[in-house]
């Protein structure tokens, strides 16, 4: 479980966040929900620490994060695995070189036979059996993203962080992403945090959703509970997606007003 | 300026605390020789050999008078290649080659979030990424000058002989002439502070590229121009300090 206690951040003086107060909890997908330019990517670093936060703290499982020793960081940053916003792959390294560089980096005990297994293992993992000996630039988007996971989760990774990981990504392929996302973390019972402003992977895969707003945690609660959410700027932003409205109706009409989608 | 100063050494400060295991960092090194050295022995040999060249045939000209003997040919073109032209001349060829590369290879990895997947992954990327890079030119550079060298006296005598204006005897007369070896070794001191100068200020300007492919480009641009004046303050400095 993730702790997060009043996090602040401001650039030159412009606030970015204002204080957030939030939990992650393991073996679910936490979503991290809100519009453009809200600050997730940035309460994300922050957790991740690649950012300092000006003001709050954080918590991985009952261990201080924020301003702790850099040994005890680093215990904890070995147990991250992150995918990125846009894949981040090593470029000049093959698939299955990224997805072994944690083990190398992280696990020096590991021989050559044991790292080739994981990274087979991993690569099947995220269906990408056949492209290992392939070049980032030579794959598409989705499988960089699967890439990306692989890479992830290869050092068995407590804490997983995605940054919109189905952006750019057709429907259907971002539906499997998401999905591999869930099975991944129900699988290996990890904490995982994915940013989105994808209304599909809310009602799908939303097991705990926080909304954000101007930098503000405005609400949180599941999937079940946000399209009856009283909060006017995430009904706002919720039905702004058309295929939600239409779903609500069609919901509203066959339940007589109780959703459950 | 004086911030950015600050920054740099803060940035070569990063490096050397909290270094990666050693088998890690010499694996890196040796890559990092082949793209920087051995990729580069081409350019540096053509430019070195010319240079000699030019020397050679351009001293010939201008030395009509029959009083000098011609071996003094040899002689200055070995002086004047071995100080300051194979030294500073390769250093210049490869602030141009290897500046560009170290910082517009750093400076997309760093807008793709490269940089940060390492952090994440809880690796010193400063020191994974630079220090490398840093070992590998200075071991590199040497060597390359090295060769400069050599490749510049034999472009001086092919001219010289090719040309007709000095036999190759006079040249060779003159080349063995008065050889003072603390020359090298100035000249090797020259290309390990050049090499330090060149990989320290383009890895800085890659490092810490912030936007997108056209800022990558700028930083490989500012890169070889600062290198390059760091070179020829640092090649003043040393000839004041250490001749
Ligand atoms: N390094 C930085 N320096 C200055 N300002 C920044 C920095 N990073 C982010 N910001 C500002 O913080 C605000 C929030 O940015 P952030 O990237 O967190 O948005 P986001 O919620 O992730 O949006 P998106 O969904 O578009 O990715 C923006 O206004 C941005 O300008
Ligand atoms: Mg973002």
């Amino acid at each position: 479980m993730i702790e997060v206690h009043n996090v602040q951040k401001s650039f030159d003086g412009n606030p970015v966040l204002k204080g957030i107060t939030c939990t992650f909890e393991t073996g679910k997908c936490n979503l991290l929900l809100g519009g453009s330019g809200t600050g997730k990517s940035v309460l994300l670093q922050c957790i991740v620490g690649l950012m300092q936060p000006d003001l709050g703290s954080i918590t991985f499982d009952g261990t201080v994060y924020t301003n702790n020793k850099v040994q005890i960081r680093q215990e904890i940053r070995r147990k991250i695995g992150m995918l990125f916003q846009g894949s981040a792959l090593f470029d000049s390294m093959t698939v299955a070189k990224n997805v072994e560089f944690p083990l190398q980096m992280l696990t020096p005990e590991m021989t050559r036979d044991e790292r080739r297994d994981r990274v087979e293992f991993c690569l099947k993992r995220v269906g990408l059996e056949n492209a290992g000996e392939k070049m980032p630039s030579e794959i598409s988007g989705g499988m960089k993203k699967r890439v990306g996971i692989a890479r992830a989760i290869s050092a068995n990774c407590t804490y997983l962080f995605c940054d919109e990981p189905n952006s750019g990504l057709d429907p259907l392929t971002s539906i499997k992403i998401d999905e591999l996302i869930q099975e991944i973390t129900q699988e290996y019972n990890i904490t995982t945090v994915i940013i989105t402003h994808d209304m599909n992977s809310v009602v799908q895969i939303g097991d705990h959703i926080i909304f954000l707003y101007k930098g503000l945690k405005l609400w949180d609660g599941t999937k079940d509970e946000i399209l009856n959410a009283e909060v006017p700027e995430l009904k706002e932003f919720i039905f702004s997606s058309s295929l939600v409205r239409a779903a609500k109706r069609i919901d509203d009409e066959t339940h007589n007003g109780v959703t459950n989608l | 300026m004086v911030k950015s100063f600050g920054q740099f050494l803060l940035f070569i400060q990063s490096m050397i605390t909290r270094k990666e295991r050693f088998a890690v960092l010499w694996n890196r090194t040796i890559d990092e020789c082949v793209t920087i050295g051995v990729n580069s022995i081409f350019i540096v040999a053509i430019v070195s050999a010319f240079i000699g060249a030019v020397t050679c045939v351009q001293i010939a000209y201008n030395l009509t008078n029959p009083l000098i003997p011609k071996s003094t040919i040899g002689y200055m073109v070995r002086e004047m290649t071995i100080l300051e032209l194979a030294p500073t001349i390769t250093s210049i060829v490869l602030a141009g080659k290897v500046g560009s590369s170290i910082a517009g290879g750093l400076g997309t990895m760093r807008i793709t979030e490269q940089v940060s997947a390492l952090e994440v992954m809880g690796i010193n990327s400063a020191s994974y990424l630079v220090l490398p890079r840093i070992l590998a030119a200075i071991l590199m550079f040497p060597l390359l000058v090295i060769l400069a060298m050599a490749l510049s006296i034999v472009g001086g005598y092919l001219a010289g002989s090719l040309t007709g204006s000095i036999s190759a005897q006079d040249y060779i007369e003159g080349i063995r002439s008065d050889f003072i070896p603390y020359n090298i070794v100035f000249a090797l001191i020259k290309s390990v502070v050049f090499a330090f100068l060149v990989s320290a200020i383009s890895a800085f300007k890659g490092y810490f590229t912030e936007g997108g492919a056209l800022e990558v480009g700028n930083a490989s641009t500012t890169a070889v121009n600062n290198s390059i004046i760091a070179i020829l303050v640092a090649d003043f400095l040393l000839a004041a300090i250490l001749l």
